[in-house]
């Protein structure tokens, strides 16, 4: 990495989480860094998605989940009682394994959020539309088409949508949970090159399946196996000389 | 064993589908023949405009048409929002569990219900209880808790059939749960919804049993929502079964008939529209 230095965005101690009985992570101890992006891989299973998913307290939806421990997020326990959830989910936003618009239009796709949020002026609206659109280059595809429902797009074009409604309420965080899996290789690459353009502004932390994507677009890399983190560090470090022996047989494809 | 070659088998098992199929149809078609046949020479703008005279051998069925009117009018007013209220609480509010299945096997029990019982509750408690009288008003409310289990049930069932990730996307974005059903839910789920509203329509309007004891069967014109009236379904019945008029009992119910024909053709041809525009 030639850039300076990331400080620290979110950090994760001691986190442990349970669904009823059954332990998902265990003991989970972790720093990420602002305005990088951490991808977290390992077999299915094995924790990663549920981990994303405590970030931002989606997996309170979920009945009997337990979380324990502490995620600290702009000097703020999120698991501490005066956490504001609605506006915790506005910083740390997520996009889902399927694209899945709204059967709404692309308009209001993007501005779902803001108006959620008690937006409704219509001009700062149209200028976020016009912002949001552009940050996920569909701007100049889809001007024209603004009044069209979302769900005529396609499969590339909606991910990139949804990107686009969530970059429209300004999160800091971006949780991406599998984004690429719904997509062609050609899609993936696109989106991988948007990944890297949000990386100037936004943290990413990305949950994948696929080595090759966490080796080609991460900073830092996290292998999680049986609800453990079992290694963390520079995604070069753990592609080229892991220390752990479970990951070096995960990545070279010996087990998972 | 007797051994039929498959492809006759297969032949055959059609055959005997088809014929069962068409006995549903040929009964449709046999009650709309009947009823239209005689009903439609009985109309003209007169029927339909004027009020009944001679206790209904003469004159038109205009006081009934509005009666029925009106008494839908108030049973979805009142049902509508209880129903799709209880839909939203049962499937976003509450998670499954003792008290989702009690309620549920409530409004079940309560779709059970012969509707001449309801016509009894409808009379003890609104009529006699709630001092209403037989009035537009008992009525109405009696139909509303006949429709509801229905409205209940179809309301959940679409509001069930939204995709869970628009939840999911909804709620990631920082929304509340009330946003989320009113902004996303319900948009997708009101096809379903108005579906089981228009069932419930044609219910209201067909009622006999539970509206003669509620909203009375006196023929003049309604002019409050306390006036005793006679909906075009208890016209039918009075002038049917007390040899008053046969063919204006054929009219009424032509004109029962197309109403609910045309209602159901409107809905759908609006709700596809709608869909339309959605997707």
């Amino acid at each position: 990495m030639s850039r300076q230095a990331a400080e620290n965005i979110i950090v994760i101690k001691n986190l442990n989480f349970y669904y009823g009985q059954f332990q998902a992570l265990k003991n989970i101890n972790l720093e990420i860094k602002a305005r990088r992006i951490t991808a977290l891989i390992g077999p299915s299973g094995c924790g990663k998605s549920t981990f994303l998913r405590t970030l931002n307290r989606m997996n309170d939806l979920i009945e009997g989940a337990r979380a324990e421990g502490e995620i600290w997020f702009d000097g703020k326990n999120i698991f501490s009682p005066e956490t504001d959830l609605l506006e915790l989910r506005r910083r740390v936003g997520m996009v889902f394994q399927r694209p899945n618009p709204f059967p709404l239009s692309i308009a209001d796709n993007v501005t779902y959020g803001l108006r959620v949020h008690g937006h409704f002026d219509r001009l700062f609206l149209e200028e976020r539309l016009y912002w949001s659109l552009k940050a996920v280059n569909l701007w100049d595809e889809l001007k024209d088409r603004l009044n069209e429902s979302a769900l005529n797009l396609t499969g590339e074009q909606q991910q990139r949508l949804c990107i686009a409604r969530l970059l429209a309420v300004q999160p800091e965080v971006v949780l991406m949970d599998e984004p690429c899996s719904a997509l062609d290789p050609v899609a993936t690459a696109r989106i991988e090159d948007l990944m890297r353009e949000l990386r100037e502004n936004y943290t990413i932390i990305i949950v994948t399946h696929n080595m090759q994507q966490a080796a080609r677009v991460s900073d830092y890399t996290g292998y999680f196996l049986l609800g453990e983190l079992v290694e963390f560090g520079d995604t070069n470090q753990i592609f080229t000389s892991p220390r752990d022996k479970r990951t070096e047989d995960y990545i070279t494809g010996r087990f998972g | 064993m007797l051994r039929i070659n498959p492809r006759t088998e297969q032949k055959i098992i059609s055959y005997l589908l088809y014929f069962l199929t068409s006995i549903a149809i040929i009964v449709l078609i046999f009650i709309l023949t009947v009823i239209l046949k005689n009903g439609l020479p009985q109309l003209s703008l007169e029927f339909l405009t004027k009020n009944p005279a001679d206790m209904g051998r003469e004159g038109g069925i205009l006081s009934t048409i509005l009666a029925t009117v009106f008494l839908t009018f108030i049973a979805l007013l009142v049902a509508t929002p209880l129903g799709v209220g209880t839909a939203i609480y049962l499937t976003e509010y509450t998670l499954e569990g003792r008290v989702t299945k009690i309620i549920r096997f409530g409004a079940e029990c309560l779709a059970g219900i012969p509707s001449i019982i309801f016509g009894l509750f409808g009379f003890i408690l609104f009529v006699n209880k709630l001092n209403f009288g037989w009035s537009i008003l008992s009525g109405g409310l009696t139909l509303a808790f006949m429709i509801l289990p229905t409205i209940i049930r179809t309301s959940e069932e679409a509001i069930k059939s939204v995709p869970m990730a628009y939840r999911l996307v909804s709620f990631s974005l920082g929304s509340t749960r009330w946003q989320t059903v009113t902004k996303v839910v319900l948009p997708s789920a009101i096809p379903g919804i108005v579906t089981g509203v228009i069932l419930s329509i044609g219910r209201s309007i067909g009622e006999t049993a539970a509206v003669i004891f509620t909203a009375g069967s006196a023929l003049r014109m309604p002019t409050s929502i306390f006036s005793s009236s006679r909906t075009m379904a208890v016209h039918f019945y009075i002038l049917a079964k007390e040899g008053v008029s046969m063919p204006k009992a054929y009219g009424t119910a032509a004109v029962l008939v197309i109403s609910i024909l045309a209602i159901n053709l409107l809905t759908y041809y609006m709700m596809g529209r709608y869909i339309k525009k959605k997707s």
